[in-house]
């Protein structure tokens, strides 16, 4: 098999391959690294690859990538192979390579959560998500470019320049974990992972036309995800399809002691109901987030997503979140406040950035301000004002409580439905730039993914069709937003593998013909 | 609500989150945080006062470990990211506040 | 009204922070160990790594709760966990987690003996919450002086970061520092005998700080001081009364009193107002999302208080019952002999005579050698046993001491008997052998016999000397005079 015709293989089907010993391991990750050595503007040398700095990035560089563990990723490769040979019982991904974002130790890696403040910062211990990967011998790439200290909605805020979308490189990949769907939608990797704290796995799914899930708060351990936002953190799944997606949350998801939300109750099978369809089931579309600013040529792939679920079988039916409208605002006091208190931790003493000065205060602050960004500042700001004496109660607290009522919100819902819909996103893909000088218009990105989070329900995002930009511009890829019950994870893929399978999307982006768009290696097509 | 956010409550702010601003960082990032707090502020329109705030979405209680040793990390390990290393400890400059 | 104080009442509330004794922090295995190499006992969760999460210890939790309960106090049928958010070097998070506006115990209260003219009378002092926390890590102050002030650099060890903690929080209900000090000695008596913390003052396993206030009799509460650095019950005791001293003096000049803390130097006898923070504190608490709610169901709580063991109060109560004067129960208690001491009554002796022993010699020399009383595996069965043996003449007192050090030293591998057999201090109960010993130094000495015959009864006290020399000790004086008188008489005939 060619590199090419690699690199455009799903999960499953290089596992497949694997198995059958079509091809090896070690071929299956040099494809992948060569693949980003040509289109990520990386240094490819040694064993550890480096993203150039941002400056000497070229405007068709991925940039999904902030190091790349080439040697160890090709050395884990061999002793897959070997232990293959062997006859030794493998894990279902064994083999398949990945792309871990660089908010989740791997000890001996360096990691840097897109900040300053933690250049250099190599971790001594890995994270429980890590540690499941290796277990299930899924091989990591490297750790991809994010949003500094995951806030952010375009991967802009990342201290090491911007990251690409495949669709149209003039574009953001939407944010947090915008290297990760990247690279996943630029074949550099069949299966990346992102952490999705307000939508930060949705949206940019949704913006790089690949599936990207949000599991139920607790299904996967953050032990060794750098903390954003606690209470709203969870890591998850990319894939270019909706059955790698699962596989690859079948491996993340499971209790982990060493963390105090992990949800002890056993996990669900997510390929069990698969392929259940959606005749019979009750799908509720959110009226608050529907109407929420969308962009005319996403409403229309939204209404057209729902009219092919329609016909697939399901039951439609128009359903209310009142407090859904508030979910944002909630948001962005809720998260900058826990966030404010999780990155104190980042203070020159113990690791990261110092900047001398002559008092340990002083010292502190000068680090504090010379290591983080302009919106990790806003948001330490807001958070540490919102939970300040005499505000605590009308912000923070107020915040909490809008939080109840939204979850009540959803509890209700699903009394009445099973599965809720909505678009990922309000538009398409911006501009880079676009929307760098205005905070509140790049937090309305988040607008329909946010209620979820503040509810801990599981919600996924799969492609739905393609859009003009309103410049006219594109086609540009939508996402179809599912929400679930707390633990009900497999009903959205089940819905989403259904729709999957009707629309028949392609998820390369060369495929629909943008000028900028990166052409993803087919078999097929040989084109690369 | 709450009135609007001046430079001096900025800079107080700045203060407790132990982050060095100067004038004219203050004063770019007080009409930016007044916008985000004027549009934060929405909360305040729902009535909620009976309402339990929600700090943990899946309801879990009594998550505990039992009282048993678990391997930790090197002392090396630990200072290895260490800006200052000081005879196994962490080296800082002068600590001028008292504990609290 | 303070009789000291001069028409001022003196108002005191204690903070005890008390170091649980579990193996290992509060939030990760690692160990809880005193004084090992720095940066030894650490983990990614208490040397602040980042993503590193917070797991409560149930055992922490558990003693938490025994110590609420034997303080009388209610546990919250539900509560949190809270960060309370300021930036410190030792902090490794730059929060602790501790407990806010939900303690895990509430109202309690603690009987204290205080001793006033003479007399031991109990105080009630009422205990507001208390909370579990987690401990900081140390600062090494680099300089001339090793204190904070005036050192140059300081170099952080987290073995103590996240080492388990509870604060005990009392009204200020205390009005004289030797209540103060008793309610801290009763204190550190609980916690050793609920085995939940040594509760060594020298090692920081147990810190007060001293909220003092002065006022008018009957005047609403005047403006507290918090006194911080307090590192000996008997410091305690100096630091209230010098600031109380100090306030009134303020107040009589016509000053008001400033709410602030501060720093009790030991050596010059004076409490001096720290450096006052630069910042305004805004501890800035909220839920600690790392953390889910504990709940105690109340059969939860009757299962704990099946365990507590008898309390200090009670077990003076039963030992003034038995006859064993208060002072000396004061000081087996606060030893953590009590358990020797009924072992000791058990295996037949009097509780009197074994506290006696314990209050006295056991502990002057526990004290003289610097041991702990666990390390010298004295036994109970040791103790009835050399009460026993001065019983019933085998060991005069003098040499009881000796074979209690020998003992003391053997590390309880042998008992008093058998010490005492080993090493020839049984007193000479065999007249025979003592009385030929009593004609050689009568034999020697007829001058001093020639006077004692003559009438001169004083004299018998060189020769009874003699007699002990030769023994090395080991003669019964009593036996020895009897014996003695007769030889002279014998000697005149």
């Amino acid at each position: 098999m060619s590199d090419a015709a690699l690199t455009g293989m799903g999960a499953a089907a290089l596992a497949d391959a694997l198995r059958a010993r079509e091809v090896s391991t070690r071929e299956v990750v040099d494809a992948h690294l060569d693949r980003i050595a040509r289109h990520d503007g990386v240094d490819a040398d040694g064993d550890v690859w480096h993203a150039r700095p941002s400056e000497e990035l070229g405007r068709d560089d991925v940039h999904a990538f902030l190091v790349v563990t080439a040697g160890s990723a090709r050395a884990h490769a061999d002793d897959i192979d070997r232990r293959r040979v062997a006859g030794e019982d493998l894990a279902p991904l064994a083999g398949v390579p990945l792309a871990l974002k660089d908010v989740l130790t791997m000890r001996g890696v360096p990691t840097t959560c897109g900040s300053r403040m933690l250049e250099g910062w190599v971790p001594p211990y890995d994270a429980t998500v890590t540690r499941r990967l290796r277990e299930a011998d899924v091989v990591v790439l490297g750790k991809t470019n994010m949003d500094e200290f995951a806030m952010g909605s375009s991967t802009e805020n990342s201290a090491f320049g911007p990251t690409r979308n495949p669709w149209d490189l003039d574009r953001v990949p939407g944010g947090s974990s915008g290297g990760s769907a990247a690279a996943v939608a630029a074949g550099m990797a069949p299966l990346a992972i992102g952490t999705d704290t307000g939508g930060s796995i949705r949206q940019p799914a949704a913006f790089t036309g690949i599936v990207g899930a949000k599991p139920t708060y607790g299904a996967v351990s953050r032990h060794g995800l750098v903390a954003f936002a606690s209470s709203l953190d969870q890591a998850g799944p990319f894939a270019r399809d909706v059955t790698d997606t699962a596989l690859l949350q079948m491996v993340l998801q499971g209790h982990d002691p060493h963390d105090a939300t992990s949800d002890p109750m056993p996990r669900a099978d997510l390929l069990a109901t698969l392929r259940d369809g959606v005749a019979g089931l009750r799908i509720g579309v959110v009226e608050e987030l529907e109407s929420a600013g969308c962009e005319p040529g996403v409403r229309t792939v939204f209404l057209d997503a729902i009219a092919t679920l329609e016909r697939l079988g399901a039951t439609i039916e128009r359903v209310s979140l009142p407090h859904a409208p508030y979910g944002l605002p909630a948001y962005y006091l809720v998260a900058p406040a826990e966030a404010s208190s999780n990155l104190a931790r980042f203070d020159g003493v113990r690791y990261g950035l110092r900047v001398d000065a002559p008092s340990a205060e002083a010292m502190n602050a000068a680090s504090r301000a010379a290591g983080f960004g302009p919106e990790v500042r806003r948001r330490i700001m807001i958070g540490t004002h919102a939970l300040s004496s005499g505000y605590v109660d009308a912000y923070y607290l107020q915040a909490a409580r809008v939080r109840t009522l939204i979850a009540r919100d959803y509890a209700s819902a699903f009394a009445h439905v099973d599965v809720l819909v909505s678009p990922t996103t309000p538009t398409v893909p911006f501009r880079l730039g676009e929307r760098t000088d205005d905070p509140l218009a790049m937090y309305r990105s988040d607008v329909a993914t946010v209620p979820a989070s503040l509810a801990g329900i599981p919600a996924l995002s799969v492609p739905a069709g393609t859009a003009e930009a309103e410049d006219g511009s594109g086609p540009l890829p939508v996402g179809l937003q599912i929400m679930a019950p707390l633990r009900e994870d497999a009903r959205n893929y089940r819905v989403a593998f259904a729709l999957e399978q009707a629309l028949g999307l392609d998820p390369d982006p060369g495929a629909h013909g943008g000028p900028r768009a990166l052409p993803l290696a087919r078999p097929q097509g040989g084109a690369g | 609500m709450t009135g609007a956010l001046r430079e001096d409550d900025v800079r107080h702010v700045a203060a407790l989150a132990r982050l060095d601003l100067d004038d004219a960082e203050i004063a770019a990032l007080t009409p930016q945080l007044a916008a985000i707090l004027s549009y934060a502020e929405q909360v305040g329109e729902v009535a909620a006062d009976d309402v339990e705030p929600m700090t943990h979405p899946l309801g879990l209680v009594d998550v505990l470990r039992d009282d048993v040793r678990a391997p930790g990390l090197r002392a090396d390990d630990v200072l290895a990211a260490a800006p200052d290393p000081q005879q196994g400890r962490f080296g800082v400059p002068r600590i001028v506040e008292e504990d609290a | 009204m303070t009789p000291w104080l001069e028409g001022y009442e003196l108002v005191v509330g204690l903070e005890v922070h008390v170091e649980l004794s579990t193996a290992t922090k509060m939030w990760c295995g690692c160990a809880t160990t005193f004084g090992d190499e720095p940066n030894t006992n650490v983990c990614a969760v208490c040397s602040g790594q980042p993503g590193a999460l917070p797991v409560p210890n149930r055992r922490a939790v558990h003693d938490a709760t025994l110590l609420g309960l034997a303080l009388g106090g209610s546990i919250a049928p539900r509560c949190r966990f809270h960060r309370k958010n300021y930036f410190y070097p030792d902090l490794a998070k730059n929060y602790q987690i501790s407990q806010y506006d939900v303690p895990l115990v509430t109202e309690g209260r603690l009987e204290v003996e205080v001793e006033r003219d003479g007399e031991l009378v109990t105080e009630v002092v009422g205990i507001e919450r208390l909370h579990m926390e987690e401990d900081t890590g140390k600062s090494l102050h680099l300089g001339a002086t090793g204190r904070l002030h005036g050192a140059d650099r300081s170099a952080i060890d987290y073995n103590r970061s996240g080492v388990p903690l509870l604060e005990v929080v009392s009204h200020p209900d205390i009005r004289d520092p030797e209540t103060a000090q008793a309610y801290l000695r009763e204190l550190q008596a609980i916690v050793r005998t609920l085995g939940v913390s040594d509760a060594r003052m020298e090692e920081g396993s147990i810190r007060c700080d001293a909220n003092v206030s002065v006022r008018r009799p009957g005047a609403a509460l005047g403006t507290r001081c918090e006194i911080k650095n307090l590192n000996s019950v008997r410091s305690l005791g100096r630091a209230i009364r010098f600031e109380a001293l100090r306030q009134v003096q303020v107040l009589d000049e016509g000053g008001a009193i400033v709410m602030e803390t501060r720093h009790w130097d030991e050596e010059a006898g004076v409490t001096r107002t720290l450096r006052r923070k630069e910042t305004v504190t805004d501890y800035r608490y909220f839920p600690d999302p790392d953390l889910v709610e504990m709940t105690t169901t109340s059969e939860a709580v009757e299962a704990v208080r099946a365990e507590l063991p008898e309390l200090p109060a009670a077990a003076r109560a039963r030992l003034a019952a038995a006859g064993v004067p208060r002072a000396q129960a004061a000081t087996v208690l606060a030893g953590g002999m009590l358990g020797l001491l009924d072992d000791a009554v058990a295996a037949g002796a009097s509780a009197p005579a074994v506290a006696n022993w314990l209050a006295g010699e056991v502990t002057g020399q526990l004290s003289a050698q610097d041991v702990a009383i666990e390390a010298t595996g004295l036994t109970g069965a040791h103790l009835a046993e050399l009460v026993a043996m001065v019983d019933d003449g085998t060991l005069s007192s003098t040499m009881a001491k000796q074979v209690l050090g020998a003992v003391l030293e053997g590390g309880g591998v042998e008992g008093p008997r058998a010490v005492a057999a080993a090493r020839g201090l049984e007193q000479i109960g065999d007249d025979d052998a003592l009385g030929a010993v009593i004609d050689e130094v009568v034999a020697a000495n007829p001058d001093a016999a020639a006077a004692v015959r003559a009438g001169n009864e004083k004299a018998i006290g060189a020769l009874v000397g003699q007699v002990m020399r030769a023994t090395q000790g080991r003669a019964d004086p009593r036996r020895t005079n009897e014996l003695l008188q007769q030889a002279i008489m014998a000697g005149e005939g």
